[in-house]
C-alpha cells in the first residue's frame, strides 16, 4: 500500500492573525482564512467541491461554513479531534482528492476562544457523566509528564525549568519575527523560570496562548496543481494515531513519552520514505501546547535520543539557526493555540517555508527541502502527522 | 456476651486555633476540610474499624449524626455503599439528638441480642456549626467514631444500659437552622446538662450498687471542659485518673460523635477487667456500662483517636475556615459554573464512583480503574471481576500542582496513583502539604465530597498522603 504519498498537492493556504480578535466572529475567521487560501490558489470559492471544517469547541454545525462562504450546496463536514482537529480536516480533504471523488477540496480550522469567559479548563466529558473527573486545565495534565520526566532522568527542578525555558525563549524569538503571531516579543530564560506558576512545574511562559484564529488549505491532485502554480507543495504522509486511554489505565504508562506520537511518526516516516528523521527533516512544526510537550516530542519523533533532548536544547539544535529548526513561526506558544486551527497553521508555515516565503524566518538551504508539519496532540488523544515536500 | 468487637475513629487533618477565631481563645478545634462532611467522616471511621472482621460479615449499619447531608435519603445507605458492604443488611439513620451515637450503640446491642444481626457497625459523625462570634463556634469540632457490635471475641461487653429523656429546650436546631441555638446559659446548665447527667448517673449507681471506685474510666459527654469537670467532681470521679479527657482543647466538642470518640479514646488505654461508664447527653441521657475483656489487646493496632490527634495541620486562617464551611463566599476570579450531575450515569457508574471498584481481567489478571469491558492489556471482552480498590495502599507515580483552577483547594494536586495490588488511577489529592509531595510517596484512598449542586452532594474518592 503506497499511502497518500505524492497523491495530493496543496495549492493555496490562508491563515489569519492569531490573538484576541475581539472584532472577529466565527464566520469572519472562516471567511478571512478561506479568502486568503482561495486567492493564494488563484481560484474562486465556487471552484471548491467539498469542504471539511474543524472546531473543537465552536459547536457542531458544518453548515456554518457554508453560510460564511456562501458555497452552493457542496458537501461540508464538521470535524473534531481535539487539538488534531485542523490536521484531521486536511486529512479528510486529502483522502477525498486521493480517492478521486473530488478535484478541489477545502480544509479549514478555526477557534473562537475569546467569546467565552474561557477558563483554560478542560472538561470534554459528555452529558452522561458523574463529573468525577477533575476539571483541570490541560496544563495540569501535561505537568504530570514534566514532573515524571525530571524524576525519571534525574533532572533537578531548577535545571528542568531552565531547559523548558530555553524552548519558550526560542519560540518567543521566532514569534517576534512573525506578524501573524499572537505574541511578538522576546523573553529571557530568567523571565520564564520566575514567571507565576500555572501547574507545577509549568509557569506562564511554559503555556501556549489562548487565542482566536483560523487557517485554511486548498488541495487538489498533483496533475491539476501544475495548472495553478509551479511551487505547489506535495503531501508525503498523513498519519493519525488515537490513544485508548492507555497511560491512565496501565501502570506501564511511563508519562515520559506519548505513544500516540511515536506510532503516528513511525507510520508517517514509512509512508514518506524517511529513515533518518534528524538528518532528513529540514524544518518541523510540532505541537508545543506546553514546553514539556515540545521537549518530549523531540524524542518521540526521533530527533533526540530518549532522555537526552535537553542536550540538544542546550546546544541550540532546534533554534532558527540550528541544525533542525523547530516551530519557526513561534509555535503554539507564541503564534497562539485556537484549538481547531492550529494544525493547519503549522502546515501554513511549512508551506511558506517550502515556497521561500517565510520572510525573516526563512530556513536556509531553501528549495527543495523536505519538512515536517506535525501537530501532536493531547496525551490520551491523537497524534496527526504530516510530511510535506516540494517535489 | 454482646458488646464492642472493634473500633475505629477519624479526626480530620485540619485544626483551627481558637485564638484565630477570637482573642483569648485557648486550645484548638478540629475542622473538616471543604471536601468533608458527616458522611465522609463516618465512612473513614468505619473503614478504620475493620481489621479482623471481613466486610462481608457486616450485617447492619447504624449511622448517628445531627448533621446528615440528606433529610429524605438514607445516609446510612450511602455510607454502607461507600464502605462497600453487602446489600442485604439493615441500614438505619439515628438522628436529631446529641445522644444519637449512644442510642445507636444501645440499639445495636439489642439487635444482636435479639438475633437480628451478628456484626453491626455503629458510626457517629458530626460537623455542627456555631454562628460566628458564638461560644459554639469556639467549642465545636468535627469528627467521627465507629464501633463494631457483635457477640464474637467481644472486647468490651455491654453490661447494662438505660436511657432517660429530658424535654428541655437547652441546645437545639430547627430543621432549617444552620447554626446551633441555645437559651440562657444558667438555665441550660442547671436544667439541662448539669441536672440530667448527675441524676442519671446517680440512679445507675443506686440500681446497680456501684460507686466511682468500680469504674476504671468514666466517659462523660462534655459540652465544654468546665461542665464535665463539675459533673465529675459532683459524682466523686477522680478527674486525673478516672475521667476520660474530653479532648475539648485538642479537637473540641464533636456533637453526636463525641461519646463514641471519647469511648474509643478510653478503650485505647484500658486493660482487661476494666469497667467503663459511658454517658451521653442530649434531650436526656444514655448510660452504658461496659466491661473490658482480654480481646481488647487484639484492637491495639486499630486506628483509634490517638493516631489522629497528632496528625494535624493548621487551617491557614479564620477566613479560610469560614469559606470551607460555606459561611463566607469570596470572589476569586472567573468562577466556573456548577455542573449538573447525571443521576442515571451515577447509578450506572455506582461501583466505580461510590464503591471505588476496579476490574480485574479474568484472562490476563490486569487490574484497571475505572472498570473496563475491554481489557486494556489483552483486549478480552466482558471477562472481568470487580475488585475493591478503596482499601489498597498506593504510591504516587507522578503529579502536578494546579494553581489556578480551584481556589478553595489551591493548589489542586492531580495525582497518578499506582496501587500496590495492581492498577492505576488518576485522582486529585486532598489534605496535602504541597511542599512535601514527592514522586514515590505513599498514599491511601479517602471518601470525599466533590461539590454540591441542585440538591445533590456529589461524592467521590481522592488520594491523601498516608496518615496515622
Amino acid at each position: 500500500m503506497k499511502g497518500i504519498r505524492d497523491k495530493v498537492a496543496i495549492i493555496g493556504m490562508g491563515c489569519t492573525r492569531f490573538g484576541e480578535l475581539w472584532d472577529k466572529s466565527q464566520g469572519d475567521l472562516m471567511l478571512d482564512a478561506c479568502q486568503e487560501a482561495v486567492e493564494d490558489a488563484g481560484i474562486e470559492t465556487k471552484d471548491i467541491q467539498a469542504a471539511w471544517v474543524g472546531t473543537a469547541l465552536g459547536g457542531l454545525l458544518g453548515m456554518r461554513l457554508a453560510r460564511a462562504l456562501k458555497t452552493e450546496y457542496i458537501p461540508i463536514t464538521h470535524v473534531e479531534n481535539l487539538c488534531a482537529t485542523a490536521t484531521d480536516t486536511l486529512r479528510q480533504a486529502c483522502y477525498a482528492v486521493a480517492a478521486g471523488v473530488c478535484e478541489v477540496a477545502l480544509a479549514v480550522g478555526f477557534e473562537k476562544l475569546k467569546d467565552s469567559k474561557y477558563l483554560i479548563a478542560g472538561g470534554f466529558e459528555p452529558p452522561e457523566s458523574t463529573k468525577i473527573e477533575p476539571i483541570l486545565p490541560p496544563a495540569t495534565s501535561y505537568a504530570l509528564a514534566a514532573n515524571r520526566y525530571f524524576y525519571r532522568y534525574g533532572i533537578a527542578p531548577q535545571e528542568g525549568k531552565e531547559v523548558l525555558a530555553k524552548i519558550a525563549v526560542k519560540n518567543h524569538h521566532n514569534g517576534s519575527l512573525n506578524k501573524r503571531a499572537h505574541f511578538q516579543r522576546e523573553i529571557t530564560v530568567e523571565q520564564a523560570v520566575s514567571a507565576p506558576m500555572i501547574a507545577y512545574p509549568l509557569g506562564v511562559y511554559d503555556c501556549c496562548g489562548v487565542s482566536d484564529g483560523a487557517a485554511a488549505a486548498i488541495v487538489t491532485t498533483p496533475e491539476l496543481a501544475k495548472k495553478y502554480r509551479d511551487d505547489y507543495v506535495l503531501v508525503k504522509a498523513i498519519q493519525l494515531a488515537t490513544g485508548a486511554y492507555q497511560r491512565p489505565l496501565q501502570t506501564a504508562g511511563d508519562f515520559v513519552h506519548f505513544e500516540e506520537t511515536v506510532v503516528a511518526a513511525r507510520r508517517a516516516y514509512q509512508e514518506a520514505g524517511i529513515t533518518d528523521p534528524r538528518k532528513e527533516i529540514d524544518v518541523a512544526e510540532v505541537h508545543d501546547c506546553f514546553t514539556i510537550t515540545e521537549l518530549i516530542t523531540y524524542e518521540d519523533l526521533g530527533f533526540s535520543p530518549r532522555g537526552r533532548a535537553k542536550e540538544d536544547v542546550k546546544a541550540g539544535a532546534f533554534e532558527l539557526t540550528g541544525e533542525l529548526p523547530v516551530n519557526t513561526d513561534g509555535g503554539l506558544k507564541c503564534f497562539g493555540h485556537p484549538f481547531g486551527a492550529s494544525g493547519l497553521r503549522m502546515v501554513y508555515e511549512i508551506y511558506k517555508q517550502l515556497q521561500g516565503k517565510a520572510d525573516k524566518r526563512q530556513v536556509k538551504d531553501a528549495l527543495p527541502i523536505t519538512s515536517l508539519a506535525l501537530p501532536v496532540i493531547h496525551p490520551c488523544a491523537a497524534s496527526a502527522f504530516w510530511a510535506v515536500g516540494s517535489s | 456476651m454482646i458488646g464492642i468487637t472493634s473500633y475505629g475513629a477519624y479526626i480530620p487533618l485540619w485544626r483551627l486555633k481558637r485564638e484565630a477565631v477570637a482573642k483569648g481563645g485557648k486550645g484548638e478545634k478540629s475542622v473538616g476540610s471543604f471536601d468533608e462532611d458527616s458522611l465522609t467522616m463516618a465512612v473513614s471511621a468505619s473503614v478504620n474499624s475493620f481489621g479482623g472482621i471481613e466486610r462481608e460479615a457486616i450485617d447492619g449499619l447504624l449511622f448517628a449524626s445531627t448533621t446528615f447531608p440528606y433529610k429524605e435519603k438514607q445516609n446510612a445507605c450511602l455510607a454502607a455503599s461507600a464502605i462497600d458492604l453487602r446489600r442485604d443488611i439493615m441500614t438505619l439513620d439515628v438522628s436529631n439528638t446529641l445522644r444519637a451515637g449512644t442510642s445507636a450503640l444501645r440499639i445495636a446491642g439489642d439487635l444482636v441480642k435479639a438475633g437480628s444481626a451478628k456484626n453491626i457497625i455503629v458510626t457517629a459523625s458530626d460537623c455542627r456549626l456555631g454562628s460566628p462570634g458564638s461560644s459554639f463556634e469556639q467549642v465545636c469540632g468535627d469528627g467521627a467514631g465507629a464501633l463494631i457490635v457483635g457477640e464474637t471475641d467481644v472486647a468490651a461487653e455491654i453490661e447494662s444500659s438505660f436511657s432517660v429523656y429530658n424535654e428541655v429546650f437547652d441546645v437545639w436546631r430547627a430543621d432549617e437552622d444552620k447554626f446551633i441555638r441555645s437559651w440562657d446559659e444558667r438555665f441550660v446548665q442547671s436544667e439541662g446538662y448539669g441536672k440530667t447527667v448527675a441524676d442519671a448517673i446517680a440512679r445507675l449507681m443506686r440500681e446497680k450498687n456501684l460507686g466511682p471506685k468500680d469504674f476504671a474510666k468514666a466517659v462523660i459527654y462534655a459540652p465544654d471542659q468546665r461542665r464535665v469537670e463539675e459533673a465529675a467532681a459532683k459524682l466523686g470521679f477522680d478527674l486525673r485518673t478516672q475521667v476520660q479527657d474530653p479532648l475539648i482543647s485538642t479537637i473540641g466538642n464533636t456533637g453526636a460523635a463525641s461519646p463514641i470518640i471519647l469511648l474509643i479514646a478510653a478503650l485505647e488505654e484500658t486493660r482487661p477487667g476494666d469497667r467503663l461508664l459511658c454517658v451521653s447527653y442530649g434531650d436526656g441521657c444514655d448510660i452504658i456500662v461496659l466491661k473490658v475483656t482480654e480481646h481488647i489487646e487484639k484492637l491495639r493496632s486499630r486506628r483509634g483517636v490517638r493516631a489522629f490527634l497528632e496528625s494535624k495541620q493548621y487551617v491557614q486562617d479564620y477566613a479560610t475556615y469560614l469559606e470551607w464551611k460555606g459561611i463566607l463566599k469570596k470572589e476569586r476570579g472567573p468562577g466556573k459554573a456548577l455542573q449538573e450531575v447525571s443521576l442515571t450515569a451515577l447509578r450506572r457508574d455506582w461501583a466505580e464512583v461510590i464503591r471505588f471498584q476496579g476490574s480485574r481481567c479474568k484472562s490476563c489478571g490486569t487490574i484497571q480503574y475505572p472498570p473496563q469491558r475491554v481489557c486494556t492489556q489483552c483486549h478480552a471482552k466482558d471477562q472481568f471481576d470487580l475488585v475493591r480498590l478503596s482499601d489498597k495502599k498506593g504510591s504516587l507515580f507522578t503529579y502536578s500542582a494546579d494553581y489556578i483552577s480551584d481556589p478553595l483547594g489551591v493548589p489542586v494536586i492531580l495525582s497518578v496513583v499506582d496501587f500496590e495490588s495492581g492498577g492505576r488511577a488518576v485522582l486529585t489529592m486532598t489534605d496535602h502539604n504541597s511542599k512535601e509531595i514527592k514522586i514515590g510517596m505513599g498514599v491511601e484512598m479517602t471518601f470525599r465530597k466533590l461539590f454540591y449542586n441542585e440538591g445533590i452532594h456529589n461524592y467521590f474518592w481522592k488520594c491523601t498522603p498516608s496518615r496515622a
